[in-house]
C-alpha cells in the first residue's frame, strides 16, 4: 500500500504502451501536485503526448495505472485546435462549449478569464480567424473557465514566437500563482521551460531522469540525451517585461 | 391548389427543416460523403425491409445506422484512409442495394422513385411519419446542442471535459440516418445530402454563430424546396432533381452576394 499524499493531484504509475509492434512507453510514472508545475520534455518519439494522453483518459494504458484525485476538474489544452472555417463560432461561443452551466450565468466569469489570460479583446473574433498566440491564450482560458484543480498543456507554445513564449510560461506561472493549481505540460523549448518549472521529467520511451530544472542539466543522462553542448549551454530563460503589450491588440505572429 | 401539391408542399417543407441543421454537422464535421454514403444503403434497408416485412423506412433506418457505425469503428483502424473506405461502401452500398432490388421485381418496385423521390405521391402516413420523426430529430438536437457542437470542435477536447463521445457520435449517426430515411421518399437516396449540405454550405457567409448558420440553413433549405416544388409543377419536370438544382441555384446566388464577413 502506498500512501496517498492529499497534495497529489495525478499519479501515473508503472505505464506501458506500444503502438503496434513498437515500444512507445515503458515503466514510467509520473505525478503532479498542487500548485506544482511538471514539465515533460524529450525528443520527437519520446511518448510525451502518448503519457499525457494516458493520464487524461483520452488512452488506455496497456500496463500501469492512472490514479486522480476524486472529483478533479482538469482543464486541458490541446496541441492544435483546428478550426473547420465552415464553423462559424466566436470566441464567446467557444469558451460557453466547455461548460455545463447555461451562458447568463458565466457571463461576467467568461470576460474575467478571458482579461486574465491577456485576450480581453478577442471574445466577439471569429474563432477561424485567430493567429497561433491568439488562440494559445483562448485555449488556455477555456481551460480556466472550468475552475480546473490541474492544467494539463501539450506543447502550449508550438507556433509562437520566442517572445510569445516566454509571456505565456509567465502566464502560466502567474496562474498557478493565483489560483492554486497544478500544471503538467509538455514542451520542448529547454531555454524557455526550465525557468518556469517546479520538476522537469525527461522522457524518451522511459523516464530518463527527472527533479528540478537545475538536477536534471547537470543528470548524465540529460546530458546524453540532449547532448552535453546543448546541455551545458542552458541558461535558465527569465524574461523581464521592460515594455507592456496589449495582447488584445498585439498579434503574435508564427 | 391540388391536394398532391399541398401535402407535397407540407412534406418538402417538414425534410427541409430537419435535413438543413443536420446538415451542418455533416459540413462541420467534413462528413458529406460520409453522408451519401448512408444515403447510398438506403436501397438495400429498401431491400431489407420487403424481405422482413418492415416498411421500408424502418429497413433505411436499420441499414444506414449499421453502415454509419460499422464505418466510424474502421474508420477508427486507419489502416484505410477514410475517402477511400467511404468511396468503397459508397458505391458498394449503391451497387448491392440496386442488385436487391432487380431481385424483387414482382413486387412493383419504382426504382426511379427511390433514386429521386417521388415527392407528389406523400399520402397522409408518410406525413404522420416524416412530422413524427422530424420533430423526435429536432428536440435531440435541441437537448443536446452543446454536446454535439463541443464534440464537433474537438473530440478530444470535449471528452476531457466530460462529454460522453461515444454516446454523442452515435447520437450523431442516428439522426443523420433517420433523416436519410425520412427524407428518401421526398428527394430519393441519391439526393438525400443535397437538401442536407447545400443550404448549409450556401449561408456560410452570411452566419456568425453555429445557431445562426442553422437556422438560416433552414430557410435556404425551405426555399429551395417550395421554389423546385412549383419549377417542377409548372415546367414539368420531376420534382426531385428540381428541388436539388434549386439548392444549387440558391448556393451559386450566396457565393456572389457581397457579404459582411
Amino acid at each position: 500500500m502506498t500512501l496517498k499524499n492529499t497534495d497529489v493531484l495525478l499519479d501515473a504509475k508503472n505505464i506501458g504502451h506500444r503502438f503496434f509492434d513498437k515500444h512507445i512507453l515503458s515503466d514510467v510514472g509520473i505525478s503532479v501536485c498542487q500548485q506544482q508545475i511538471v514539465t515533460l520534455i524529450g525528443p520527437n518519439g519520446a511518448g510525451k503526448s502518448t503519457i499525457v494522453r494516458i493520464m487524461l483518459g483520452l488512452l488506455q494504458p496497456e500496463n500501469g495505472s492512472v490514479w486522480r484525485k476524486p472529483g478533479l476538474r482538469i482543464g486541458y489544452m490541446p496541441q492544435k485546435m483546428e478550426i473547420n472555417p465552415a464553423l462559424p463560432i466566436d470566441v464567446n461561443g467557444f469558451l460557453y462549449l466547455g461548460v455545463d452551466q447555461g451562458r447568463n450565468r458565466i457571463f461576467g466569469k467568461r470576460q474575467r478569464v478571458l482579461d486574465e489570460v491577456g485576450a480581453g479583446r478577442l471574445g466577439k473574433h471569429q474563432m477561424s480567424s485567430l493567429s497561433g498566440g491568439e488562440m494559445q491564450r483562448v485555449l488556455l482560458a477555456r481551460a480556466l473557465l472550468r475552475d480546473p484543480d490541474i492544467l494539463v498543456l501539450d506543447e502550449p507554445a508550438g507556433g509562437v514566437d520566442v517572445t510569445g513564449q516566454a509571456d505565456f510560461y509567465a502566464l502560466i506561472t502567474a496562474i498557478r500563482d493565483r489560483r492554486k493549481v497544478g500544471v503538467l505540460m509538455v514542451s520542448h523549448d529547454l531555454h524557455l521551460v526550465m525557468a518556469s518549472t517546479d520538476k522537469v521529467v525527461c522522457l524518451n520511451g522511459h523516464v530518463c531522469c527527472a527533479g528540478s530544472p537545475e538536477q536534471v542539466k547537470s543528470d548524465p543522462s540529460f546530458q546524453a540525451l540532449f547532448g552535453s553542448e546543448i546541455a551545458n549551454n542552458i541558461t535558465i530563460y527569465h524574461h523581464h517585461h521592460d515594455h507592456k503589450h496589449d495582447p488584445g491588440l498585439e498579434k503574435n505572429q508564427e | 391548389m391540388d391536394d398532391f401539391l399541398i401535402k407535397a408542399i407540407i412534406a418538402g417543407v417538414g425534410v427541409a427543416i430537419v435535413a438543413a441543421p443536420t446538415g451542418c454537422f455533416l459540413v462541420w464535421r467534413r462528413m458529406a460523403y460520409f453522408g451519401d454514403t448512408m444515403a447510398h444503403s438506403a436501397l438495400s434497408g429498401i431491400a431489407l425491409g420487403y424481405i422482413l416485412g418492415l416498411a421500408p423506412m424502418i429497413g433505411v433506418f436499420a441499414v444506414s445506422v449499421i453502415i454509419a457505425v460499422f464505418l466510424s469503428a474502421l474508420q477508427k483502424r486507419k489502416t484505410v484512409t477514410s475517402d477511400t473506405l467511404l468511396g468503397i461502401f459508397s458505391h458498394g452500398a449503391l451497387a448491392i442495394g440496386i442488385l436487391a432490388i432487380t431481385f424483387m421485381e414482382g413486387r412493383r418496385f419504382d426504382i426511379m422513385a427511390t433514386l429521386f423521390g417521388d415527392i407528389l405521391a406523400v399520402n397522409n402516413t408518410d406525413i404522420t411519419i416524416l412530422y413524427s420523426g422530424g420533430a423526435l430529430i429536432l428536440l435531440s438536437l435541441i437537448y443536446f446542442w452543446r454536446r454535439l457542437l463541443s464534440f464537433t470542435v474537438n473530440e478530444e477536447l470535449a471528452f476531457v471535459e466530460g462529454v460522453p463521445v461515444t454516446f454523442t457520435n452515435l447520437l450523431l449517426l442516428i439522426m443523420l440516418a433517420m433523416v436519410v430515411a425520412i427524407a428518401m421518399k421526398i428527394v430519393g437516396v441519391l439526393l438525400v445530402t443535397s437538401l442536407m449540405i447545400i443550404p448549409a454550405a450556401s449561408i456560410r457567409r452570411f452566419s456568425r454563430t453555429p445557431e445562426q448558420m442553422a437556422l438560416f440553413a433552414t430557410i435556404a433549405g425551405i426555399v429551395s424546396v417550395l421554389s423546385g416544388i412549383s419549377l417542377s409543377f409548372q415546367i414539368d419536370t420531376p420534382p426531385g432533381p428540381t428541388i436539388a438544382v434549386s439548392a444549387l441555384v440558391l448556393f451559386v446566388i450566396g457565393q456572389a452576394l457581397p457579404s459582411k464577413n
